[in-house]
């Protein structure tokens, strides 16, 4: 869920970089992960230490991913959906092989609160070991927002942006939303004080009427741009990653452009997500993969990802490993009071889905 | 619809392309071959030219009719989230007995969904509009260059041809750059104090007719410049010396001469235009509705490969239809200017 630069199938057209050190090894390694989801060096040093060449390839949006792994033969050898619903449909489908444990000694640094979460969709443990978490919120540019909507606005709330006269004040700024039925809906469920888990099509309709409502005020739905957009001060409040807004706002504080960023999980709660590690049934090189996986459980090896992506791992020895504004950044790693109010993307029926894609491109086309 | 075989000797008319894509549709209905077949019967078609005429039929066979048969079969299927992700047509029942499961469902949602046909013609009407903006762009290009001198000719088509030596994307993303609001465009028109807030481009109808235009052009100049090449000249000699205005000559002698040119360089726009996704999805905005990007939704949103290939179908029989349509139009044009000449 994590930053593009690229359209989804545009990822899988030119943005897949295919980084390939070459070591005299055979070994080769096929790994399919979100596009800005490692450090500079994950790979290099990989390599350094094993051996094995990795081919790299990315991704955008947790569909691409699983048309691929359902079409099968995807050649890819280690891969990194989101746990609810993609991973956890995909596991009871038997999309995946079950790891052996004995190859991976580095479990033992993992978080026992994040994997006993984890077993919740898959039991045991058995297929994945989690990645990288964080929560789907709002990216704030504080002073353009206090401009439009009055110096004590409340950017808690999430009737900052569903409110219509707010959102018609913020279309001044520019408003945007991730391309993306289930987290948007989540939250405008959340937001009318529904179950996150309805089974009611009424429920979709009325949370469809909210976006309905503010639909002339936004500016474009989409799941990368935010990022430079935010960052440049073209638009003011964006729906997006945790991660992905804070790069945002380190890219702004880079330029020295006086954009003032600010990440907020609504007071109404936030999506909390984890992306799992996974090795696909028909993976061509079962071990490599799990040399890798074994190898991103290494706490420093992960602490340098966080590091740079600004996303929080689960990994309990490498908490002391990453650096210190990223582990006392609430947006980040927030307290549990906020901890309490995040939920999860519901598991649904293939005709809510249906039903709910349907309402979204009525949403955003009119039709 | 139902046109009768027809002898081999019309299908050498016009360009390589129109016959091409006319067979297409032909072999679809199996005309051509019951025609051949019944011609190597009659006697009246020799085997070495049935055997030289039977590889590109292997060819469709292979690579067009095999495909569609395959997304045919999984559009009556039904939805499942497993590997492959659609449920068999055929199974075997305990007792030796074969069961067919068709599932009918996926169409009759095509019908039901204003959706589809909303993205449809919306398709159909950008389409039409680019391959309008098209001719009108392509035909004087497409006309300068035939009647340039041969020395600049190959240069002048090299500039034609030198864009597709740059990757389709690149080209695309560059539009982004010149059309969005701190874009190019935007600048220029800003220096030059035409306007003082950027004009939004980008995420149009607008945009997306850009991109289709800068994209499809040379697939318009290049059947144009073929048939305007091999044009006659001492036709408009005639007509010159006869006393006839060079505006009359150009209408009734050059444009009715180059329809075949014009029929094919329009389907050859029109056709991918419809279908288009990478153009709508990267400069389009979320409100533009075409059948591409609908189709993209129901594989990847909804993981309905079922609904996705009917979808597929859907579009291609309704691409048969003015398909049909053009190729009639294009004999009956090509008949009339026989007579004349």
């Amino acid at each position: 869920m994590r930053t593009a630069t690229c359209a989804a199938f545009a990822a899988a057209l030119t943005c897949s970089l295919a980084v390939a050190p070459v070591w005299a090894s055979d070994r080769v390694v096929n790994i399919y992960n979100w596009t800005d989801y490692i450090a500079e060096d994950t790979l290099e040093t990989f390599s350094k230490q094993t051996g094995i060449k990795v081919v790299y390839d990315v991704y955008d949006s947790n569909e691409v991913l699983e048309a691929k792994l359902l079409a099968g033969k995807s050649g890819y050898d280690v891969v990194f959906p989101t746990g609810r619903p993609f991973a956890m449909r995909q596991i009871k489908s038997g999309l995946y092989q079950k790891l052996d444990k004995s190859k991976l000694p580095n479990l033992k640094n993992m978080d026992p609160t994040l994997m006993k979460a984890l077993a919740s969709i898959d039991p045991d443990n058995a297929h994945g070991v989690p990645y990288m978490w964080g929560t789907t919120g709002l990216g704030i540019n504080v002073d353009k927002v206090r401009a439009v909507l009055g110096p004590d606005a409340d950017i808690s709330s999430l009737s900052m942006i569903f409110k219509p006269e707010n959102a018609a004040k913020l279309a001044a700024c520019g408003l945007t939303f991730l391309d993306d039925q289930e987290e948007t809906f989540a939250m405008a469920l959340r937001y009318l004080g529904k179950d996150v888990a309805t089974t009611r099509k009424k429920d979709i309709d009325d949370a469809a009427d909210v976006f309905k409502q503010i639909r002339p005020y936004i500016k474009y739905f989409h799941g990368s741009q935010y990022v430079n957009d935010l960052a440049n001060g073209d638009v003011c409040v964006s729906h997006g990653y945790s991660g992905d807004i804070l790069q945002a706002k380190a890219r702004a504080k880079e330029a020295k452009n006086g954009v003032n960023i600010r990440y907020v999980i609504p007071k109404e709660g936030a999506v909390l997500w984890t992306d799992v590690m996974l090795i696909p049934t028909d993976a061509p090189h079962p071990q490599e993969a799990l040399a890798y996986i074994n190898y991103i459980m290494n706490p420093e090896a992960v602490a340098k990802i966080s590091n740079f992506v600004a996303y929080a791992n689960a990994n309990k020895a490498a908490n002391a490993l990453v650096a210190g504004d990223i582990r006392d950044d609430p947006g980040i790693y927030p307290p549990p009071e906020v901890m309490d109010k995040l939920y999860m993307l519901p598991e649904n029926s293939q005709s809510l889905i249906r039903y709910r894609v349907r309402s979204w491109t009525r949403v955003k086309t009119g039709q | 619809m139902m046109p009768p075989p027809v002898p081999p000797s019309s299908m050498s008319s016009g360009p390589p392309s129109i016959t091409f894509i006319g067979t297409i549709w032909r072999w679809l209905l199996g005309f051509t071959v019951v025609a051949r077949v019944r011609g190597l019967a009659m006697g009246t078609v020799s085997w070495g030219r049935a055997m030289v005429t039977a590889v590109p039929f292997l060819w469709l066979a292979l690579f067009f009719g095999l495909p569609f048969l395959v997304v045919l079969k999984i559009s009556f299927s039904e939805a499942v989230i497993a590997q492959p992700p659609y449920t068999p047509l055929l199974t075997w029942a305990d007792d030796g007995i074969m069961v067919l499961r068709v599932n009918f469902q996926n169409y009759l949602l095509l019908v039901q969904d204003s959706l589809y046909w909303m993205a449809y013609l919306n398709s159909v009407r950008l389409a039409a509009m680019a391959t309008a903006i098209c001719l009108l762009l392509g035909y004087p290009m497409a006309y300068a260059i035939a009647k340039a001198k041969a020395s600049f000719r190959v240069p002048l088509l090299m500039l034609i041809i030198l864009p597709f030596w740059t990757s389709f994307l690149i080209r695309v993303y560059a539009w982004i750059g010149i059309l969005k609001n701190n874009g190019l465009l935007n600048n220029l028109l800003i220096w030059l104090g035409v306007i003082d807030q950027p004009l939004p481009f980008m995420h149009t109808d607008f945009s997306v007719l850009v991109g289709i235009v800068y994209s499809y052009l040379p697939f318009m100049v290049l059947p144009l410049f073929a048939t305007l090449s091999r044009m006659d000249e001492s036709l408009l000699e005639a007509a010159a010396d006869l006393g006839c205005r060079p505006g009359k000559a150009f209408l009734s002698i050059t444009l009715p001469l180059s329809m075949s040119g014009v029929v094919a360089g329009s389907m050859l726009v029109f056709i991918p235009a419809v279908g288009e996704f990478v153009i709508p999805d990267l400069l389009g905005g979320p409100n533009t509705l075409m059948i591409g990007k609908v189709l993209w939704t129901e594989f990847f949103s909804n993981k309905d490969w079922p609904v996705a290939s009917a979808v597929a179908v859907a579009t291609l029989l309704l691409l048969v239809v003015p398909l049909v349509w053009f190729q009639k139009a294009q004999e009956e044009s090509t008949k009339k200017v026989e007579e004349l000449v």
